[in-house]
């Protein structure tokens, strides 16, 4: 059995007169230790499905179901222990006036877990930030160390579920890499599971073993990184997506 | 270790090795930038004034603000004995301000400690939670809004009975309404951004987001504006005081005095006067403060 | 071929409590009617260099150069009339975001005559616009020329927003980062439209882009900069033979769609680099 299913999802914001839906009809199931990417465009809902799982967007059709449970209305709290989520801008993920200390220990407290200081300075170990970053404040870090607490924050919990809503768009490329790098150690150590959003379908080819290309909030088609290699996409949307992510010279050619 | 405990260098430091140390080094960067803005610290320096005023008045005062010399001292213009004159009963005008600093910073003090719990709290609850709760919030609001805040104020004044107490919890009643406003404005557009999202995903009960997150980022703008307020406190404890509503006679509230010295204004202008510049001094140095805060604590201001 | 723009030892600094801080330390180039990227990370100056080209550094930060002329014309010591008679009408610049750029209470078409309109009859200006919105490949013209900004969406935007800088008919556009906030298939029909007018127009055009990918494919020539210096100026078509080795890295730790390098390659960054 698939660890998350996502059964016929629509999601549907606003109300009577501006209606906006934002996901249509979108089914996906991920099994427990894959990695699974949403690729698509600004405005194809990818985000909205991430969002609609852990509770932050209105489901207004169909079903979702982590261990065969059933997901709907408010989240019971271990929930949150199973799954945790980084999101896109790290500039606005972290509150400006708590430092990566507060950050770290506000989920532990919550969840009333022991020796708090030990955690925090080990998962701060495991993103790749020293001691000297616990008591800074997030205007004294650069981008891809805000990104690094993000992370570091989502697995404190040690959740088995990590959802990433474009983690490194945000970032520079050599930034990029570094982040993607520490993903893929953390699920190769963790044996964690990825739902990964990505407009960059290099990025999604790199960290996914299976994806979901979206346009217009419905599913276009589901690949394997083998079909994404060798470029045996069905759908011309798909097509399109590949030539434009080789660049322009590319793109310029196939088109005229 | 200790010997650099609270050197510049350890305050201004990016790798703080403590609590402590990050707090303390973000109020020393805070207290920098105030130190900077010249108006901010001619405010800051007024209001330490007014402070010190009503700490040493018993020191400062040469004579009683209560009784004077009716036969021999009546409405003596400003000379060496009395600095700023003497009023209509022969009390001595400077002693009396000095003594009615405490008056004024009682009242600014209490109408602050009441009026922005209250409206910090109503207004992030209100915008936190939106829907039926922010519709009931802010109407009532609106309601205590839609009046003038002195005819307000008056209004409940007439109805609990004159005096300072009185004029202080009525004051606290009618100046709520506006941070609350703020707070909720302030509250919306933080709601929606992602790391109350992922406190949220965390688990965190809404109390714990409204007190943990969106009031420490509501505070600073409204201790802007409450200490810019500040200036229209004292004039409406002043306003209530020249009414009659306020203050009782014989306590020298600035407000109060005015008005005893209107009779006069004419032929002994000093007695209206020395309290009137009190009050535009101490006005004017919470304006420059909160000036001056608002360049320090508000983002947007800056460029 | 004369050079368009010849740009030497420029630099750029602000002020800060620590002393003056350098953004554009040093850089040199000269550009003739061609496509030149400047590729950067995020703090490598390639933006500062953009506008200080046009003047317009932010205040309180100082520009300097040993040489900056454009056309023959030294823009150093340029009055704010000369300027008047440069910005917008010979040298053009596109911003990132359409938002910032264009004016929310205006039309897009009555912003458009504005720009072209100086000198023109009422009527030729709305046929220029009409037609310069036709140009970059917007598809109903009249409805975007009534239309005001925040009807448009962000590919639309970001087209009228060429169109107005283009409608000037400039001799340089400078462009930063002009298709990021774009999708992907949007994208490339921006810099279709961009590739275009250098080819039948000859305009000069300065592409400042962070994605080094998406610079190679598309101009000519190449400037990396790394801490406010050009490390390396290569022919775009030899991406691969760059000796830098920032350069290298930043075109080796991007993922790619086959192959698999795991982990990816990570920057080591050199602090050499940035003497």
């Amino acid at each position: 059995m698939a660890l998350i299913e996502v059964d016929n999802l629509s999601v549907t914001f606003g109300h009577a007169g501006s209606r906006v839906q934002a996901v249509r009809g979108v089914s996906f199931a991920v099994d427990k230790g894959e990695s699974y990417g949403i690729v698509g465009e600004s405005g194809s809902g990818k985000s909205t499905v991430l969002r609609a799982l852990v509770g932050l967007a209105p489901v207004t059709g169909g079903r979702l179901t982590i261990e065969g449970r059933d997901l709907a209305g408010r989240r019971p709290a271990d929930f949150y222990r199973k799954v945790q989520m980084v999101f896109q801008d790290p500039y606005a993920s972290l509150h400006p006036r708590h430092t990566v200390d507060q950050v770290l220990a506000e989920p532990l407290s919550i969840h009333r877990f022991p020796d708090r200081g030990a955690r925090i300075a080990r998962a701060l170990e495991d993103v790749g930030l020293g001691p000297g970053f616990r008591f800074r404040y997030p205007h004294q870090l650069s981008g891809g160390q805000r990104q690094r607490v993000a992370i570091a924050r989502a697995l404190i919990l040690e959740p088995e579920v990590l959802l990433l809503d474009e983690p490194t768009s945000a970032l520079d490329a050599s930034i990029q890499a570094e982040v993607l790098n520490l993903l893929d150690r953390l699920r190769a150590e963790r044996g964690l599971t990825y739902i990964l959003v990505s407009h960059d379908l290099a990025v999604v080819a790199h960290m996914c073993e299976r994806l979901l290309v979206m346009q217009h909030g419905q599913a276009v088609e589901e690949l394997t990184r083998e079909d994404l290699r060798g470029r045996a996409a069905a759908k011309e949307y798909t097509k399109a997506l590949l030539t434009a992510s080789e660049g322009y010279r590319a793109a310029a050619e196939t088109a005229t | 270790m200790m010997s650099g405990a609270f050197s510049r260098e350890w305050l201004l430091t990016d790798a703080p090795a403590s609590r402590g140390q990050a707090r303390a080094g973000q109020a020393y960067r805070s207290w920098l930038a105030l130190k900077s803005n010249r108006l901010a610290m001619v405010g800051l320096c007024i209001i330490a004034a007014l402070v010190l005023m009503a700490i040493f008045a018993d020191v400062l005062a040469p004579y009683d603000p209560i009784t004077g010399h009716l036969n021999t001292e009546r409405l003596l213009p400003p000379s060496w004995k009395h600095l700023l004159g003497t009023d209509d009963l022969g009390r001595d005008i400077w002693s009396r301000i000095v003594y009615g600093s405490r008056l004024t910073l009682m009242v600014v003090t209490l109408v602050a400690v009441i009026a922005t719990p209250v409206g910090l709290l109503v207004g992030t609850i209100s915008g936190y939670f939106g829907g039926f709760v922010d519709t009931v919030l802010m109407r009532i609001t609106d309601i205590f809004l839609a009046f003038p805040q002195l005819v307000l104020a008056l209004a409940f004044v007439s109805a609990l009975g004159p005096g300072i107490e009185n004029a202080i919890i009525a004051i606290s009643i009618t100046s709520w309404p506006p941070y609350a406003r703020l707070a909720r404005a302030e509250t919306l557009t933080i709601r929606n951004a992602d790391f109350i999202a992922a406190t949220q995903l965390q688990g965190a009960s809404s109390l714990r987001i409204i007190w943990g997150h969106v009031v420490p980022l509501c505070l600073s703008s409204v201790v802007i504006r409450v200490t810019l307020d500040m200036a229209g406190i004292i004039l409406v404890a002043a306003g209530l005081g020249f009414l009659g509503l306020g203050a009782q006679p014989p306590q020298p509230e600035w407000g109060a005095m005015i008005a005893e010295g209107r009779q006069f204004i004419i032929d002994h202008w000093w007695v209206a006067t020395m309290p009137g510049i009190a009050i535009f001094l101490v006005a004017l140095g919470f304006n420059f403060l909160g000036d001056g805060l608002r360049d320090v604590l508000d983002p947007r201001a800056q460029k | 071929m004369s050079a368009l723009l010849d740009v030497e030892d420029l630099r750029v600094s602000f002020p800060s409590r620590s002393g003056p801080v350098e953004a554009v330390r040093g850089v040199s180039f000269t550009l003739g009617r061609e496509r030149l990227g400047i590729v950067g990370e995020s703090g490598s100056g390639k933006s500062q260099t953009g506008r200080a080209i046009l003047g317009l550094t932010p205040p309180p930060g100082r520009t300097e150069a040993r040489r900056l002329t454009f056309d023959g014309k030294d823009l150093r010591h340029a009055s704010a009339a000369e300027w008047r008679a440069i910005r917008g009408k010979r040298i053009s610049m596109v911003m990132q975001d359409p938002k910032f750029s264009l004016n929310p209470v205006m039309t897009v078409g009555r912003q458009l005559m504005e720009a072209a309109a100086r000198g023109t009859a009422a009527r030729d200006a709305r046929a220029q616009a009409l037609a310069m919105l036709e140009a970059v490949q917007i598809r109903e013209p009249e409805r975007v020329f009534r239309a005001y900004p925040h009807e448009l969406s962000g590919g639309m935007g970001q087209r009228a927003m060429i169109a107005m800088m283009l409608i000037t008919e400039p001799d340089l556009l400078i462009a930063d980062e002009p298709t990021s906030a774009l999708d992907v298939t949007v994208q490339i029909e921006v810099l279709r439209i961009l590739d275009r007018l250098v080819r039948e127009r000859g305009m000069g055009l300065i592409f400042i882009s962070h994605d080094l990918r998406l610079v190679s494919s598309f101009c000519d020539r190449v400037l990396v900069m790394y801490a406010g210096k050009v490390v390396e100026e290569l022919r775009a078509s030899e991406l691969t033979k760059a000796r830098h080795p920032y350069t290298q890295g930043l075109f080796n730790c991007l993922p790619r769609i086959e192959g698999d390098r795991r982990p990816l390659p990570v920057l080591e960054r050199d602090a050499d680099w940035a003497r």
